[in-house]
């Protein structure tokens, strides 16, 4: 490297010895110092090391060139296009499609409906399956749990008793339109509040209700009386639900809120209206059908982990 | 704190009607608000104004300063900020490693609202960033700045209130978070009226800091103190245009910001990045360049590349920032041009890291003996490796796999942990004692004992990120042979456990490097025998 000092006379420089034009030397380096100083600082006047020239110019090359292929500088209400014309708009939708049309292949099987069909295909049921557990775990395990367990205020999928019905058909309903969804055909399930029973009968109808998920009730007490008037129309006449209207049956596991007294308590005093949301919206009619077969199979996957 | 001993009668009557006026401010806050996060802020500043009235009007009538003081430099508010700075780093250091464990152990958040994690987190790096970082900076840049200059500070009572106003803004910030307010912009979460009160301290250690460097006995002027301008000018700009932003009501914490939409994340990241840039390098940069070669005796390697790597980063570093929107509603444009700076920055940040680890040639046996020297060379190391990484992950198909992964908290880790901490607690361990007047810190064990901490701490918790962060993108990319993804999410943030654990231990470590940092720096300050020994090179008149 030709040094641009070079070209005055070094005993011009500050620092350089009047006579020789020479620099103080560091010893250790054998490099010239540049003859500042600060506080005890000093600097070595080495030469700019070649590689950093050679760095820099690839990193600049590696600049001008993303520059000539890519859309790079702004020129008011344009911008330089790049030879290679890309946008990133239309490459993410090319390659969204192409995995959308790879996916079809066998998804688009699965918009027909046709259940009972569908779940006797295994060339089908085994790439959808896969799919569906996926899609349960990012759009459904947040509320009713990882296995369809659920949990407090979020039904189990997993068991045989069903709030609207347990066939896929009316799971993909459910999916689609939602409980006390923001969608015009969404299902309407409320437990109306019972605030305007006396207080007694209020404890008269929690014990009675406490009891039946034991099968220990009282069938002739003021209980069961208020249970017939009140609740039976929704939960059954002994409270086994399974009426596909949304209200529990208060003898098995499938209870939503708890049954202890002081939950009943203050279910019976305020109501319930749990939600659910519409998922047409967000998923495709394939998907809503693949995610009803797979919480048909969650009940199956229950017993075979019992065994 | 603000001896009396070293200001004289105006100064302190100075100090005197600045305590007050605070407290008037405080006052009006407080008053103008009524109720919320704005009056609580406004009560801080009255009862630190109080306290100060207090503080100064006791000593108005002490005995006068000596007018050899004239004839030293002025290391009172440096020792200040030392103390701030350590206090900063194990508040911040040690909510970071709760936070940390809180993505391992969620069910360990208490039910009360303030300690959740989107509170705490942003108190972890605001008190690391502008707490632990800032006031180092802030610290040693009077330091350097009157060593380098041969002049002691130009004001008595600047000082003091660039340091205790800096950190009243840094109160304000963190407290705010705790009580539910933000303005929810990355690194500037604090609200309009902090922010304004931030330019007011800025403005004033930036005239403290040009009347000094005006005021200098060398001809020349110090690679360090070019880092330190840069720092302080530029982040005034970043920090004036990314708050720009209109009040909801004066007596209201909440203001909209005027930019919005894809315009306000690309100011939020031209911030951001130059936060980065600004605040976490350049000023560290000048810290490394002064306090390096003075533990070393090492020349400076290369004049000639601390310029170019000057004005490289200096350069390059603005527009870089829109590589953080990589793949969103950016235009594509505008991530070419912010990917290919970065790449382009390559080259001068290595120039700074290469010139400052090539200046230990020569000086290798103190690295190895030097617990104190092979800080700021680990630093340098980790300076090189994390601008590289920077760069790396800046090259867009790169940023599809590591964006939004702990890839990038891996990297800013170790770029605060392994570089910006290293050279803060080098530069501390070279300070204290000479503020202190003694050879050496109380104990160098635990200057050992704090190094291999901090080296296993930031080694554990880079590479568990690093791990957690390539095995998330991974997984979120990967389809099965159907075209389905091969993972929900949910089985992403379960891979993450046992990094996440490697990753709160790591953290535990660099904390409790800290702490003996803190208790060493507290004992040697304690068992101090004078004042630093090295005199500016001609008396300051008196004012």
């Amino acid at each position: 490297m030709t040094d641009p000092n070079v070209t005055t006379d070094p005993r011009d420089l500050a620092d350089a010895d009047a006579e020789t034009g020479e620099l103080e030397v560091d010893p250790v380096s054998g490099y010239e110092l540049t003859g500042h100083e600060w506080a005890g600082i000093t600097e070595l006047n080495t030469a700019f090391p070649n590689i950093v020239v050679w760095a820099l110019i690839i990193t600049h090359a590696y600049a001008v060139i993303a520059w000539i292929l890519l859309p790079a500088w702004p020129l008011g209400d344009d911008y330089t296009r790049g030879l290679l014309g890309l946008d990133q708009g239309e490459m993410a939708i090319e390659r969204y499609e192409a995995l959308s049309a790879d996916r079809s292949r066998w998804l688009a099987s699965f918009e027909t409906g046709d259940f009972d069909a569908i779940q006797k295909d295994a060339a089908l049921m085994i790439p959808g399956m896969a799919a569906a557990h996926r899609l349960f775990q990012d759009n459904c395990a947040a509320c009713h749990g990882p296995d369809g367990g659920g949990g407090p205020g979020f039904p189990a999928l997993n068991g045989d008793t069903w709030l609207w019905g347990g066939h896929p058909e009316t799971v993909a309903e459910t999916v689609r339109v939602g409980i006390n969804a923001a969608n015009d055909d969404t299902r309407f399930g409320q437990m109306p509040a019972f605030d305007w029973l006396e207080r007694d009968e209020r404890d008269a109808l929690a014990d009675y209700v406490v009891a039946l998920h034991d099968g220990a009730e009282d069938a002739q007490g003021a209980g069961a009386q208020l249970f017939a008037e009140n609740c039976s129309s929704c939960h059954g006449d002994r409270g086994e639900g399974g009426l596909m209207n949304g209200a529990p049956s208060l003898r098995d596991k499938s209870v939503i809120y708890g049954q202890d007294r002081a939950t009943v308590l203050r279910t019976l005093r305020h109501g319930r209206q749990g939600v659910m949301p519409a998922w047409s919206d967000r998923l495709s009619e394939a998907e809503i059908n693949l995610l009803a077969l797979y919480v048909a199979t969650l009940g199956e996957r229950e017993a075979e982990q019992a065994q | 704190m603000i001896a009396a001993g070293a200001l004289g009668m105006t100064e302190r009557k100075v100090a005197f009607a600045l305590s007050f006026a605070l407290a008037v401010l405080g006052l009006v806050m407080a008053a103008a608000a009524g109720q919320g996060v704005m009056a609580v802020h406004g009560a801080m500043a009255m009862l630190l104004g109080i306290f100060l009235i207090f503080r100064t009007g006791g000593a108005l009538y002490d005995d006068g300063p000596a007018d050899e003081r004239f004839e030293r430099y002025y290391d009172a508010p440096t020792r200040f900020g030392i103390a701030m700075t350590l206090v900063w780093a194990i508040v911040a250091m040690a909510v970071g490693v709760w936070v940390a464990a809180l993505l391992y152990w969620p069910e360990g958040t208490p039910a009360v609202p303030w300690t959740s994690f989107g509170r705490l987190r942003p108190v972890h790096t605001t008190g690391i960033i502008f707490g632990f970082g800032g006031n180092a900076l802030i610290a040693t840049s009077f330091h350097v700045l009157q060593r380098t200059a041969r002049a002691r500070l130009a004001e008595h009572v600047s000082p003091w209130f660039v340091l205790i106003g800096y950190n009243l803004f840094c109160l304000w910030a963190v407290s705010g978070y705790v009580l539910g307010s933000t303005q929810s912009k990355e690194y500037a979460e604090a609200e309009w009226y902090a922010d304004l009160w931030l330019v007011i301290v800025w403005v004033v250690y930036f005239v403290l800091y040009m009347r000094t460097l005006a005021r200098r006995h060398e001809p020349h002027i110090y690679v360090a103190n070019w880092y330190y301008l840069a720092f302080i000018l530029v982040v005034a700009m970043l920090h004036i245009v990314n708050n720009i932003a209109l009040p909801v009501g004066w007596g209201v914490a909440e203001s909209f910001p005027v930019w919005a939409g894809v315009q306000d994340a690309m100011v939020q990241w031209w911030y951001g990045h130059n936060a980065v840039a600004f605040f976490l390098t350049a000023g560290f940069l000048a810290m490394l360049y002064y306090f390096l070669p003075v533990r070393s005796g090492r020349p400076i390697w290369s004049y000639r590349l601390s310029i170019v790597s000057f004005w490289g980063i200096v350069f390059f570093y603005v527009w870089v920032g829109s590589h953080h929107l990589h793949y969103t509603a950016l235009p594509y444009w505008a991530q070419t041009l912010g990917m290919t700076f970065s790449v382009m920055l390559l080259v001068p940040s290595w120039a700074a890291a290469g010139n400052a680890i090539a200046t230990l040639n020569g000086a290798w046996h103190k690295v190895r003996d030097d617990a104190t020297l092979r800080f700021m060379f680990v630093a340098a190391v980790f300076y090189g490796l994390s601008t590289f990484e920077g760069s790396f992950l800046a090259i867009r198909p790169v940023n599809s796999l590591s964006h939004y992964t702990d890839w990038t908290v891996g990297h800013v880790h170790s770029g605060t942990l392994g570089w910006v901490a290293m050279i803060v607690f080098g530069a501390i361990y070279t300070v204290v004692p000479q503020l202190s007047g003694r050879d050496a810190m109380v104990s160098l064990r635990a200057i050992e004992w704090h190094f291999w901490l901090a080296v296993g701490g930031t080694l554990v918790y880079t590479v568990s990120m690093w791990n957690a962060g390539i095995v998330q993108g991974l997984m979120w990319r990967a389809y099965d042979e159907n075209g389905a993804l091969s993972y929900s999410f949910i089985e992403s943030v379960q891979a993450m456990a046992p990094y996440y654990l490697a990753r709160t231990v790591g953290g535990g470590m660099f904390l409790m490097g800290a702490v003996i940092c803190a208790w060493n720096c507290r004992a040697t300050m304690r068992a101090a025998r004078g004042e630093a020994p090295d005199r500016p090179i001609v008396a300051q008149p008196a004012e």
